[in-house]
């Protein structure tokens, strides 16, 4: 899969992880042991993400919603590793893992919310579609500004080993964020205070329209970690088992007191960077029929039916379950107004002083917007 | 002549420039092969090739610092930001390094470069695609801010700042980016920098605007009309220097002044507006100046329509203006 090898090549690229086979097998030396039941819950969640990605992707084209950023062959890396943190442990998201959101326990209801930026929205209708957050759930707030939560997430767990308390973070971002500065700056105070965090790097290919190669001349991205002094493992992203068993070891180390792990999940984004993109302008679709044949859900799928655990008829049902789950959802979406003008002006700071109050009369008092523009 | 939107507009300059000037080269994230996300470099890195329309890594800090040295090397670089919300990892290199070099090395080292970065809400993009951070920029020594409001100004402003020896901040108010349609010239000519425009002339009130801003200052001044108070409408077009001249002969006829942006109030623009006329203009004054801007909060999703300065919030500021 050319498009991970980097320019120089000149470093042996570290080995990539892999326990799925392609006989839908696990090897057993690094099988994670997770039960037959465990695996079809997480199946069950890979096969909502997919489902709720298309169909919110149709929802964008209706003009239903103003905009979405899905995760299309990107889901058993996003499952997986949150499966594999620990329920104390808190997660310091991107943007494209509402997988992880809804898997951790947002309710589809309030993810919807969040779709529409309706009154119930858990942020007010104050970001864009895909933009929630979930304290409850120790799942963090997102931001469009790429690479932030890094260091953010390592300060998190940073706090807790000062705080003597077994917590570890995990924070996801795109090869892109690779470059960004909070990469660097995350993983060098990781490594210098042994940080227990987890950076997840979805190696997707691209950022929007710009492939790997103009990300990085390593050969890969996980052998980054060396420079900083910190633990760097390659993973087929593809391949949910070995990407809970990483996690699950980078974790494990984490709480030993050992620190940070860099885990660069190699997958492939199937999709757009998101509704706003067209990837026909930049890259062939003839570039996704490697990644088309290894995908992350039929793989799982591969292996439990081969158990006898799953078939046609469960997945039938499983996706009409979703559907219906999620026609609800939109028609009370879609019903619940708008914030009220008064919540413009709530949490700016604790309380409004004087000249928001006066600004919140002002609008309140004066004439109303247009509908559309 | 050819009808041009803005980002068609923009594209000709950059096009015009490149092929007059070996030197420019275009730099950011997705400028390439995609042509930018917005369309606006489209089908340069297929005429000009990919060692002068340059797709980066991610990082802003990483895109301006770089464009600096170019600069300093003699390029002229044209870095694009791919949104003004995404400014803030290079401010470093803008504020302390772009914008002192020539002062702080004693005028050995004047470096230029123009910018651009498309601003501004209006296109549903929440609170990270839909700022508006002239203020920020126009108080920095040594920079130069021009945003245009039309297509013909995108083009002919475009080529001044690449051609001005001073670093120039280009926004781009994209909720107009293709709806500001207009004549736009082949090849060559320039907008002057801090050359203000009136686009409607009136006796009664000021009004100063810029950018997506402007249509509505307009709006509100044709109905401001219909109840007998007269706008005068001034597209600055450049923030910074900005042309005082232009505005203090408005002022001093009319009396009144109502400035329109899309910004927080609070430290905004229009801040600065208000205490250059004070000081220069104040005893022909006949009523308290007006600001019409954003909210001092975060720019919200839903409720965005609520928070920008539209012409149903400029209307009645005009009116209480016109008869206070
Ligand atoms: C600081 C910053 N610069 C630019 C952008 C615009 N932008 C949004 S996503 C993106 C690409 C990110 O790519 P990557 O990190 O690989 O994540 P992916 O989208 O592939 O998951 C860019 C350039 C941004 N959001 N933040
Ligand atoms: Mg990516």
């Amino acid at each position: 899969m050319s498009s991970h090898q980097g320019a120089a090549g000149v470093q042996e690229p570290l080995e990539v992880f892999r326990v799925l086979r392609d006989d839908g097998t696990l090897d057993p030396e690094h099988d994670p042991g997770l039960t037959t039941e465990e695996v079809v819950e997480i199946y069950r969640g890979l096969v909502l993400t997919r489902t709720l990605d298309q169909r919110l992707t149709a929802l964008q084209r209706q003009g239903r919603i103003g905009f979405h950023v899905g995760s299309l062959g990107e889901e058993a890396a996003i499952l997986g590793s949150t499966y594999a943190m620990r329920d104390t442990d808190w997660i310091f998201p991107c943007y494209r893992e509402f997988g992880s959101a809804l898997m951790r326990g947002l309710s589809l209801q309030k993810f919807l919310d969040n779709m529409f930026g309706n009154a119930n929205d858990t942020v007010k209708g104050r970001q864009m579609p895909d933009h929630y957050t979930c304290r409850e759930k120790r799942w963090g707030s997102i931001s469009s500004p790429v690479g932030t939560q890094i260091t953010q997430a390592v300060g998190f767990a940073w706090a807790a080993k000062i705080d003597g308390k077994d917590i570890a973070t995990l924070t996801y971002f795109g090869d892109g964020a690779t470059s960004s500065p909070e990469f660097h700056s995350g993983m060098n105070f990781a490594g210098v205070f042994k940080v227990p965090t987890v950076f997840f790097c979805r190696n997707n290919g691209w950022a929007i329209s710009v492939p790997t190669e103009r990300q990085t001349a390593s050969a890969t991205f996980a052998q980054k970690a060396d420079a900083y002094g910190v633990v760097g493992v390659r993973v087929d992203g593809n391949d949910l088992f070995a990407v809970i068993a990483a996690t699950r070891q980078a974790v494990e180390r984490a709480a030993r007191g050992e620190g940070p792990t860099l885990i660069e999940a190699l997958t492939y984004r199937m999709g757009g960077h998101s509704t706003s993109d067209d990837p026909l302008r930049y890259r062939g679709d003839e570039q996704l029929e490697p990644w088309a044949a290894r995908d992350p859900i039929e793989r799982v799928r591969h292996h439990l039916t081969r158990l006898g655990a799953w078939d046609d008829e469960r997945e039938a049902a499983c996706i009409a379950d979703v559907d219906a789950r999620f026609k609800q959802a939109v028609a009370v979406a879609e019903q619940t107004p708008p914030p009220p003008l008064e919540s413009m002006f709530e949490d700016v700071y604790e309380s409004p002083p004087w000249h928001l109050v006066e600004q919140r009369e002002q609008l309140i008092q004066g004439p109303r917007a247009p509908k559309s523009h | 002549m050819p009808q041009m939107n803005m980002v068609q507009a923009i594209n000709d300059a950059l096009r015009v420039a490149m092929r007059r000037d070996k030197r420019v080269v275009l730099l950011g994230e997705d400028v390439g092969k995609v042509g930018g996300v917005f369309r606006v470099t489209a089908g340069l890195f297929d005429e000009f090739g990919d060692a002068r329309v340059i797709d980066t890594p991610l990082s802003e800090g990483g895109i301006i610092g770089a464009a600096v040295g170019m600069a300093m090397y003699g390029l002229v670089p044209i870095p694009e930001i791919q949104f003004a919300d995404f400014i803030w990892p290079a401010y470093d290199q803008i504020v302390n390094e772009l914008a002192k070099y020539r002062y702080r090395s004693g005028g050995e080292y004047p470096v230029s470069m123009v910018i651009r970065t498309p601003v501004g809400g209006g296109i549903r993009g929440g609170h990270y695609h839909s700022q508006h951070p002239e203020a920020h920029f126009v108080c920095v020594p040594g920079l130069k801010v021009v945003i245009p409001s039309n297509a013909y100004d995108a083009k002919g402003l475009l080529l001044s700042a690449i051609a001005d020896p001073d670093p120039v901040l280009f926004f781009e108010p994209k909720r107009v980016y293709r709806a500001a349609k207009g004549e736009v010239p082949e090849g060559e000519y320039t907008v002057p920098l801090s050359s203000a425009a009136v686009v409607r002339a009136g006796d009664d009130v000021t009004v100063l605007a810029y950018g997506a801003m402007l249509y509505e200052a307009l709006d509100a001044s044709a109905k401001a009309q219909q109840q007998g108070v007269h706008c005068e409408v001034i597209d600055l077009r450049t923030l910074w220097p900005v042309d005082i001249d232009t505005i203090l002969r408005s002022v001093e006829k009319t009396g009144r002044l109502v400035i329109v942006h899309e910004a927080p109030r609070t430290g905004g623009y229009g801040a600065e507006l208000v205490s250059l006329v004070c000081e220069k203009a104040f005893y022909h004054l006949q009523a308290p100046p007006v600001r019409v801007t954003g909210f001092d909060t975060p720019f919200p999703y839903t409720l965005e329509t609520e928070y920008m300065p539209l012409s149903h919030r400029i209307l009645p500021a005009v009116l209480q203006v016109a008869r206070a």
